[in-house]
């Protein structure tokens, strides 16, 4: 059954926390475990829900976003009424181009007046997670909740610039909300992703305006814990929140588990552009373990506990060790790799020595010969 | 409003492949799985949109349902078209009409009207069971060059086999002066390949002739070709150079598979110059495990490989666990391979599931034969299934 809910999808909030991965492209068409895109885990999440509309708010380099996207049709989001509604920044000579998440929302108000729908999914792109979006809006009717926001359990270090805390009562009501708070041990980080009914978001960035606000955290989650209905949904299950190069790069190791592959894309799919590729073919002297290898791939080598996106080529007597390759780059023949991220399209020289570690892997830009 | 289109594709869909036994006990041949991803009609309709073809006829009949469901709406051939895109065109009742089509012939014929709308100058004939890259325009370039009314590719083949295909005489210019439909004892080895362009008008005025000949058997390489040639029609042949492998039988949809493997392949689908586009499974990128060992072997996304894989093909979602081996074998989609297991000089279709222990097929050094194992069945705990047994009931032993 379809539920009466619209998505929107922040594509470059957080793009600052990944630098290296996201200085061509915005934080949404990030590659991620092997064949994906990070606005991959998003979009499916809603499609998989029942949301036939997705709005994505976009800032900038999101040319490999909408080369990523196309029409939709991957995802089943190509259609008559809704798809996916791209939303560009919108401002004139008064205005300057939106900084903040508020001002964002600000400028999609009449997105959001023209759809009918009575709920409104709001959910960024750096976390890798598959949430059950029907039983988020569920929770939220059930509650009678002015705003949803859904937490994961964590006692991991947050590596991003800004990110809140939850303390929700036995009810699930928030009673206390953080920005940016010291971490010790068990704490609830809210995975940014919310609900809330369209009708409300409306309401809630008009009053914004005319008081002149600027931040959704600081200005309307913080200041109204007390006065506003803000739910905390639990989200028990895998949630991986990409905040650096390291997070991405464990949580790109975290795919080797099977526990987390059946989690990820056992249940329902995880959509994603079509490409075509040709099976991938492994010749006499390959030697693969503990990997995960798209398609297109042609492997000579030896590759172990890495990732290889679609269209790698692993030339003979490679060895590949905890690293992950992206799309369509050449390994030469010979070559030794430890810890070593390649953004697409990276070409490695025959017989060339590259070593990273756990905590700071070697990254290769896009395209760069080595 | 442009209705034109100066070439159609009419695709002959409807062969029931009766050679390749248990694997089309439910599907048409066009639609049995082949090189780990692709069906076989992937192959000409990628030929077709790679030739600038974007208005297919596709004719079915026998068990089309999965082959109209895997054609949907063309869109990943790039076939769903505003104006033209593919189309399928099963039998229909008529008026005077009788149903079923009778041959090769009377398929296209009960079609002429599907033709006409596009009213096109020239038509493509192809047909569902082969293996190859060609590119029809420049077939059509040769067809308008010679000036002919019916264009035939044709390829060399070895003369002792020449005898199981339509064989070609010809003229040094390329024309055809004699056509034999397999003939005892073979004149040349030059042999059709099924493909014809047919100038539309003559194509049209044949095909109602033959539908008036009360002793036609209504097929294109006894009766409408011969017929043509008699009537002093410009028949010439087109030398295809190339990969072709008519993969109607176990054995060629096993060798076929097998030309896919290696770093200079008889045949290549990875060709950047020459994609053959496909349905794709949605599944994530396949997992190879602690221990695994694979050599020379194509596998499709979403495999989970933690045993020994050599010298195979295996499409999406195969599960290889650990002990288990398969060797020189092709793997259709969703099968699993316990711990233990054997598989070997095999072709096993979707779905089955090979329990521990159990040994399919002999080893290809042995003269067995290929183990042939239908869709969705168990080969029980231990059991043996020979070398050369075609299956396609569970099997728990005797």
């Amino acid at each position: 059954m379809a539920i009466s809910t619209v998505g929107v999808i922040f594509s470059h909030i957080n793009d600052g926390n990944l630098p290296e991965l996201s200085r061509h492209r915005t934080m949404a068409s990030v590659p991620f475990g092997g064949r994906y895109r990070f606005i991959d885990f998003a979009l499916s999440n809603m499609v998989n829900a029942g949301i036939t509309t997705v709005g994505l708010v976009t800032k900038n380099n999101y040319q490999s976003l909408i080369d990523h996207l196309g029409s939709g049709k991957d995802w089943d989001l190509a259609r008559k009424d809704g798809g996916i509604i791209l939303l560009p920044p919108y401002s004139d000579e008064t205005e300057a181009l939106y900084t903040t998440r508020l001002e964002a929302l600000m400028g999609i108000t009449g997105f959001l007046n023209h759809r009918t729908e009575d709920y409104v999914v709001i959910s960024d792109c750096d976390g890798i997670a598959r949430f059950d979006i029907s039983d988020i809006v569920r929770f939220h009717e059930e509650k009678q909740a002015d705003i949803t926001m859904v937490y994961h359990e964590e006692t991991r270090k947050v590596n991003s610039s800004y990110f809140i805390t939850l303390s929700p009562d036995e009810t699930g009501r928030v009673r206390e909300l953080k920005i940016n708070p010291k971490t010790r041990g068990k704490f609830n980080l809210y995975v940014n992703v919310m609900v809330m009914s369209r009708e409300f978001l409306i309401n809630t960035i008009q009053d914004a305006v005319t008081r002149g606000f600027s931040s959704f955290g600081r200005d309307i989650l913080a200041k109204n814990v007390d006065t506003l209905r803000i739910f905390g949904y639990k989200h028990g299950g895998y949630y991986a929140a990409v905040n650096s190069i390291q997070d991405y790069f464990a949580h790109s190791m975290e795919l080797l588990d099977k526990n987390v592959r059946d989690e990820l894309f056992g249940a329902r799919d995880i959509y994603t552009k079509v490409r075509d590729s040709a099976p991938t073919k492994y010749l006499s002297g390959a030697k693969v373990e503990n990997s995960l290898i798209s398609d297109g791939c042609l492997i000579e080598g030896r590759v172990e506990n890495s990732i290889l996106f679609r269209g790698v080529k692993i030339g003979k007597g490679c060895v590949i060790k905890n690293s992950v390759i992206m799309q369509d780059s050449i390994i030469g023949e010979g070559a030794q790799l430890d810890y070593v991220i390649t953004d697409k399209n990276a070409v490695v020289r025959d017989k060339r020595v590259l070593a990273g570690c756990a905590e700071l892997p070697y990254f290769i830009p896009k395209g760069r010969m080595l | 409003m442009i209705r034109k289109k100066e070439c159609v594709a009419m695709l002959l869909a409807g062969g029931q492949g009766s050679r390749l036994y248990a694997l089309t006990n439910n599907i048409a041949k066009p639609a049995v799985a082949f090189g780990a991803k692709y069906r076989i009609i992937d192959f000409p309709l990628s030929n077709c949109i790679n030739s600038g073809i974007d208005t297919v006829g596709v004719l079915t009949q026998y068990e089309p349902l999965e082959l109209n469901e895997y054609i949907g709406n063309g869109q990943p051939w790039d076939l769903d078209r505003v104006y033209g895109g593919v189309h399928i065109l099963s039998p229909y009742q008529a008026k005077k009409k009788q149903s079923w089509f009778e041959g090769t012939a009377n398929a296209i014929y009960q079609n002429l009207h599907f033709m006409k709308q596009y009213d096109p100058d020239y038509v493509l004939i192809l047909s569902g069971d082969h293996i190859y890259k060609m590119n029809y325009a420049e077939m059509l370039r040769a067809h308008k060059a010679t000036g002919a009314d019916c264009t035939i590719a044709a390829i060399e083949v070895p003369m002792k086999e020449a005898s199981r295909f339509g064989i070609l005489n010809t003229n040094p210019d390329g024309s055809i002066y004699e056509f034999e439909e397999k003939p005892k004892n073979p004149k040349s080895n030059l042999a059709s390949m099924g493909i014809y362009i047919f100038t539309a008008d003559k194509l049209f005025s044949y095909l109602e002739a033959d539908d008036a000949n009360p002793n036609s058997s209504k097929d294109f390489g006894k009766d409408v070709l011969p017929a043509m040639l008699a009537g002093g029609e410009k028949m010439f042949s087109y030398r295809f150079q190339g990969y072709w492998k008519d993969v109607g039988t176990i054995s060629s949809l096993w060798e076929s598979n097998m030309d896919l493997l290696g770093k200079d392949p008889a045949f290549d689908v990875n060709d950047p110059d020459w994609k053959i586009h496909s349905r794709n499974p949605l599944a994530p990128p396949e997992y190879v495990g602690k221990g695994a060992v694979l050599e020379n072997s194509l596998i499709a996304l979403g495999c989970e490989i933690e045993g020994t894989v050599e010298n195979s093909v295996l499409a999406a979602g195969v599960v290889v666990e650990q002990g288990a081996t398969v060797k020189d074998s092709v793997i259709m989609a969703n099968c699993v391979i316990k711990s233990g297991a054997t598989v070997q000089y095999s072709i096993l279709d979707e779905h089955v599931t090979v329990e521990s222990g159990a040994v399919v097929g002999d080893p290809r050094e042995k003269a067995g034969g290929i183990a042939v194992l239908g869709r969705n069945i168990t080969i029980g705990a231990n059991c043996t299934v020979e070398g050369g047994k075609i299956l396609d009931k569970d099997y728990k032993g005797e």
